[in-house]
C-alpha cells in the first residue's frame, strides 16, 4: 500500500504533469496526421520515419538561417524551422503515397522502408550539421529554439497552479490540440470529411459516388505526413530546445501509432490518449524501482493498446473499427 | 438522333486480356420504357453497363445520351448526365447512414446539413412510394433496404436512367412485387429503366422491350408481349433448347445415410435443428425446401462435420457396414464419400480463394493426397480441365485467378469440383444461385446424372418449381424441424409452401 501512496504522490505534481504533455505532444502530432492517413485507407507505417525527417527538417532550416545572418531574429527562426520541416514531410508523404497509391506497392513494405530511411536520413543529416557546427561538436540553434519554447505572456504567470499545468507551454502544443479538434470537426461534420471516410471504408463505392479516390489518398497522405512531422519538429525545437541527438526520438513514432487504435481513429480522442501516453513513458522516473524496470514500464503504452485493442473488437462496436479498407491499395478495373 | 431515346450504343469492344467481354454492341433505351438486358453469365451484359456508369471505360465504340455524343470516363461523369446503376454487390458505406451514404460525393455547403438531407430524402421516399429510414446505419439493415438507400441515392443525383444489375437476386417475392411497384412508378415518370436478370417470368412480367447479349455479342432486341420464355433462352443460348429436367425414375434405391433425432445448438445456445430424422437413399434426389435460415445450412454442415451435434446420430451405410458419422472430423467424413457443395450469398465466401487460379481451388479438396511434402498439380489440372469442359466455364485459362471470371462461372467451379470427387453423398445447397437458365439446366443434369450413377444427392433449393421438378423426395424445414417430407411427384407447390410456415406432422 506504502509504494503505491508513494508513486500517488509523485505522479500528482505538476511537474510530472507538465513532462507527460511535453512527452505527449508528439505523439500527438503523429497520432492525429496517422489518422488522417489511415482515414483515407492507407496505413502509413512510415510515420516514425517521417517524423525524423520533419525534425531534422527544422533543424536544417533554422541552422541555415542562424548561419546567414549575424543577429538571428527568433520569429523568422521559428518559420524557417516551420517551412524546411513541413517540406522534408512532404516529400517522405509524396514518396509513400507516389509508391502505394500510384505504383500500388504494398503498403506495409513500403511503410517499413520508409521509417528505416527517414531515421537514417534524420541521422545522417544531423551529424552532417554537427560537424558543420564545429568546435561544439553539437548542432545547436538556441535562439529559435527558444522562440519555440516563448510561453503565452500573463496566462503562464499569473494563475498560479493553472498556469504551470495549461499555459506553461510554447505554441506547438496549442495548435497541435486545436488542430486535433479542428480535424475532428473536419471529419465528422463537413462533407469533405464525410468523402474522406468514404475512401478509407469502401474505395469502390466512393468512386462509384463520384468521388476522386486517388486525389482524397494522397492529399489525406501527405497533409496527414506534413502533420506528424511538425511532432518530431515539436521534439527537436521545444523538447530539446534546438538541438539534435542520434536517434534521440526514439520509439514515439510507433507510439502515435498505436495512440491512433487507442483513439479510435478520432483525432479529439488522441489529446488524452497522448498525455496518458506522455505520463506512462515516463513513469518509470517516478516510480521507487531503480531504471532497471525502465524497459517494462515503458511497455504499458503499448499494454493499454493492446488492451483497447481487445475491448473493441470483442464489442464489435462497428462504427468505432479501423477504415475498412486499410491496407489495401484501390484499382477500378480490377475485380 | 432520335431524342426518345436516353441512351443509344454504337459499336461498342471492351476487351479483357484477349477476351472480348464485349464485340460491336449497338442498342438503344428510350425515355419512359423498362428495358431487360438478357444473356448467360460472362455474356457481358455487366461491363456493358459498367461502361455506361464510368466503371469502365470502351476500348472502341460511341455512346449517345439524348442524342448527344459523350464520353464517361468516371462514375462522376455518369451522375452528371444523369445515369445511376445499382450494381449487384451494394457500394455503400456499412458505417454510414443511409443519408449519409446518399450525400456521398455530392457539392453542396462545406458544413453538412443533415436536417435538410433528411427532409428532402423523405420527399423522394414519398413520390415514389418507398420504405426507409434516411438515419439508419447501413449495418443495420435488410438487403432489400439496402437495394432501397442505392436507388434513393441515384433518384437525389437527379438520374434520369437507371441501371439495376440482379437487383431481384437477394430479395424475397413481396420484396420484388414492391421493388417493380416502385420501378413502374418511374418509368410513369419517365424515366429510362434498364433491368440485368435472370429470371424470365420476371422479365416479362415488368419489362416493355428485351435485349439479348451473347458471348459479348449483341443479338436482338424484342418486344416483351412478342416473347416467350422458350425464344428468349434461344435468343441467349443461339440453339434449339428444351426447358426440361429429365428426371428418371429412381432404380435400385437403398439406404446410404440414416439421421435419427438430430439436435443441433449454435455458439449463441440458440436451438438450430431440433429432433431431425430422415434417410437419404442412393439413387435417389431429396430436395430440401424451407424459408431461408430454417436450417438448411445447419442440418448439411452438421452431416459434413461442421457444426456441433448436441443428439442425435448420422449413419452412413456402406458394403462393409455401417459407420457412424457423429464424432468424426469433416475431413474424414469427407474420405469416407460425403461431399458438400454450398454456394453461400457472396459465392466466394465458402469454399473458394478468389486470388487463387482454378486449378489451384479444385487442388484444395485434394491437397493431402499422394506422398512426400511436395503436391501433386497434375491430377487436380487434369480434373481442372475436365470441368471446365464439361460445365463450359469460360475463362482465358485454369491458371486465372477464379475472382476475375463472373460469377455464374464461379459457381460452375464450386459445384463442379465437389461433383468431380465422385461422392457417395453429394449434398448441395443453392448450386444456382445467380446463375442463368442455361448454366442451370446444366447444373441440374449434372446431378441428375450423379442420381443414376448411385449417388445419395441432397438438393437445398430456393425454387420450389424446380425442386419439385427435379428431386424425387422434398423434405420441408421449418424453423430448425421436419415438417414433413413428401413425393415431389405427387405434391403441389401450394401444399409445400404450406408445410414451410405451418409445423405438421403429416409424413407419407
Amino acid at each position: 500500500m506504502n509504494i503505491i501512496l508513494i508513486i500517488l504522490k509523485k505522479i500528482f505534481t505538476v511537474t510530472f504533469i507538465q513532462k507527460a504533455v511535453t512527452q505527449g505532444i508528439p505523439i500527438l502530432y503523429g497520432a492525429t496526421g496517422e489518422i488522417m492517413t489511415e482515414r483515407s485507407g492507407n496505413l502509413n507505417l512510415g510515420i516514425p520515419g517521417i517524423m525524423y525527417m520533419g525534425g531534422i527538417g527544422g533543424l536544417v532550416g533554422a541552422f541555415a538561417y542562424e548561419q546567414s545572418v549575424a543577429v538571428p531574429n527568433g520569429w523568422v527562426g521559428v518559420i524557417c524551422a516551420l517551412v524546411v520541416s513541413m517540406l522534408f514531410a512532404l516529400i517522405g508523404g509524396l514518396i509513400y503515397s507516389f509508391l502505394t497509391i500510384t505504383l500500388r506497392v504494398n503498403q506495409n513494405v513500403t511503410g517499413l522502408a520508409l521509417t528505416t530511411f527517414g531515421v537514417g536520413f534524420g541521422n545522417f543529416l544531423g551529424g552532417s550539421l554537427s560537424r558543420i557546427a564545429g568546435s561544439a561538436g553539437q548542432v545547436s540553434v538556441y535562439i529559435t529554439g527558444q522562440t519555440f519554447r516563448t510561453k503565452i505572456p500573463f496566462l503562464s504567470t499569473k494563475l498560479g497552479v493553472v498556469s504551470d499545468i495549461v499555459f506553461s507551454y510554447g505554441f506547438l502544443t496549442y495548435f497541435s490540440i486545436v488542430l486535433a479538434i479542428f480535424l475532428s470537426w473536419f471529419l465528422f461534420k463537413t462533407r469533405k470529411g464525410l468523402n474522406l471516410r468514404a475512401v478509407g471504408e469502401d474505395p469502390a463505392a466512393a468512386d462509384a459516388a463520384g468521388i476522386n479516390v486517388i486525389r482524397y489518398k494522397y492529399v489525406a497522405t501527405c497533409t496527414g505526413a506534413v502533420i506528424s512531422g511538425l511532432g518530431g519538429l515539436y521534439f527537436v525545437m521545444e523538447y530539446l530546445g534546438g538541438t539534435w541527438q542520434n536517434n534521440g526520438f526514439g520509439d514515439r513514432g510507433w507510439l502515435a501509432i498505436a495512440l491512433v487504435i487507442l483513439a479510435l481513429w478520432k483525432p479529439a480522442r488522441a489529446i488524452w490518449g497522448c498525455i496518458l501516453f506522455g505520463g506512462l513513458y515516463i513513469l518509470f522516473a517516478y516510480v521507487p524501482f531503480g531504471d532497471a524496470m525502465q524497459e517494462i514500464f515503458k511497455m504499458l503504452p503499448y499494454v493499454v493498446t493492446i488492451v483497447v485493442l481487445v475491448i473493441s473488437s470483442v464489442r464489435e462496436k462497428k462504427d468505432s473499427q479501423a477504415p475498412k479498407s486499410l491496407g489495401l491499395s484501390y484499382f477500378r478495373e480490377d475485380r | 438522333m432520335d431524342t426518345n431515346n436516353a441512351i443509344e450504343l454504337k459499336n461498342i469492344c471492351k476487351r479483357f486480356g484477349d477476351v472480348f467481354a464485349n464485340k460491336n454492341i449497338t442498342l438503344e433505351v428510350r425515355k419512359g420504357e423498362i428495358l431487360s438486358l438478357l444473356g448467360e453469365n460472362g455474356s457481358g451484359k455487366t461491363t456493358l453497363m459498367n461502361m455506361l456508369s464510368g466503371i469502365y471505360f470502351p476500348d472502341d465504340g460511341q455512346i449517345f445520351i439524348d442524342g448527344k455524343e459523350v464520353s464517361i470516363t468516371s462514375p462522376k461523369d455518369a451522375y452528371e448526365l444523369g445515369i445511376g446503376m445499382i450494381h449487384q454487390h451494394f457500394k455503400l458505406i456499412e458505417t454510414f447512414t443511409a443519408a449519409e451514404n446518399i450525400i456521398l460525393g455530392l457539392p453542396g455547403k462545406e458544413v453538412i446539413q443533415m436536417n435538410a438531407v433528411v427532409e428532402k430524402i423523405n420527399e423522394l421516399i414519398k413520390k415514389y412510394g418507398f420504405e426507409l429510414d434516411p438515419t439508419k446505419k447501413i449495418y443495420d439493415m435488410s438487403v432489400s433496404e439496402k437495394q432501397t438507400v442505392e436507388i434513393i441515392k441515384m433518384l437525389y443525383r437527379g438520374a434520369n436512367i437507371l441501371i439495376l444489375d440482379e437487383p431481384t437476386a437477394v430479395l424475397t417475392p413481396q420484396e420484388t412485387d414492391r421493388l417493380f411497384d416502385v420501378l413502374r412508378n418511374m418509368r410513369n415518370d419517365g424515366k429510362a429503366i434498364i433491368i440485368i436478370t435472370h429470371k424470365l417470368h420476371e422479365v416479362l412480367s415488368l419489362s416493355d422491350r428485351v435485349a439479348v447479349l451473347r458471348k459479348g455479342e449483341y443479338i436482338g432486341t424484342v418486344l416483351t408481349k412478342e416473347a416467350t420464355e422458350l425464344s428468349l433462352t434461344e435468343m441467349m443460348v443461339g440453339e434449339k433448347v428444351s426447358l426440361n429436367i429429365g428426371r428418371k425414375p429412381p432404380v435400385n434405391v437403398h439406404k446410404k445415410l440414416s439421421i435419427k433425432n438430430l439436435t443441433c445448438v449454435d455458439k449463441a445456445g440458440v436451438t438450430t435443428l431440433k429432433n431431425v430424422s430422415f434417410e437419404a437413399n442412393a439413387g435417389e434426389i431429396l430436395g430440401i425446401a424451407g424459408i431461408a435460415g430454417s436450417g438448411q445450412k445447419e442440418l448439411l454442415e452438421a452431416v459434413a462435420g461442421l457444426q456441433n451435434i448436441q443428439e442425435g446420430s448420422i449413419v452412413f451405410h456402406d458394403d462393409k457396414g455401417d459407420i457412424e458419422l457423429v464424432g468424426k472430423t469433416s475431413t474424414e467424413i469427407r474420405n469416407i464419400g460425403v461431399a458438400l457443395s454450398f454456394v453461400p450469398e457472396d459465392r466466394l465466401g465458402m469454399g473458394l480463394v478468389g486470388n487463387m487460379d482454378l486449378a489451384d481451388n479444385v487442388m484444395l479438396r485434394s491437397y493431402m493426397d499422394g506422398k512426400g511434402i511436395a503436391v501433386n498439380r497434375k491430377k487436380p489440372r487434369q480434373k481442372t480441365e475436365k470441368i471446365v469442359d464439361e460445365l463450359k466455364v469460360v475463362t482465358p485459362s485454369i491458371s486465372t485467378p477464379i475472382r476475375r471470371l463472373s460469377g455464374g462461372n464461379v459457381q460452375k467451379v464450386l459445384v463442379g469440383r465437389e461433383i468431380s470427387n465422385a461422392p457417395a453423398v453429394l449434398m448441395t445447397a443453392y448450386a444456382v444461385r445467380g446463375l442463368d437458365i442455361n448454366t442451370s439446366y446444366i447444373i441440374y443434369n449434372l446431378i441428375n446424372e450423379q442420381k443414376e450413377k448411385g449417388v445419395a444427392v441432397i438438393y437445398v433449393g430456393e425454387d420450389l418449381d424446380v425442386l419439385l421438378e427435379l428431386a424425387d423426395r422434398i423434405l420441408v424445414l421449418c424453423g430448425g424441424s421436419v415438417s414433413g417430407i413428401v413425393d415431389a411427384r405427387t405434391t403441389t407447390k401450394e401444399q409445400i409452401g404450406l408445410m414451410m410456415t405451418k409445423h405438421s406432422t403429416e409424413v407419407m
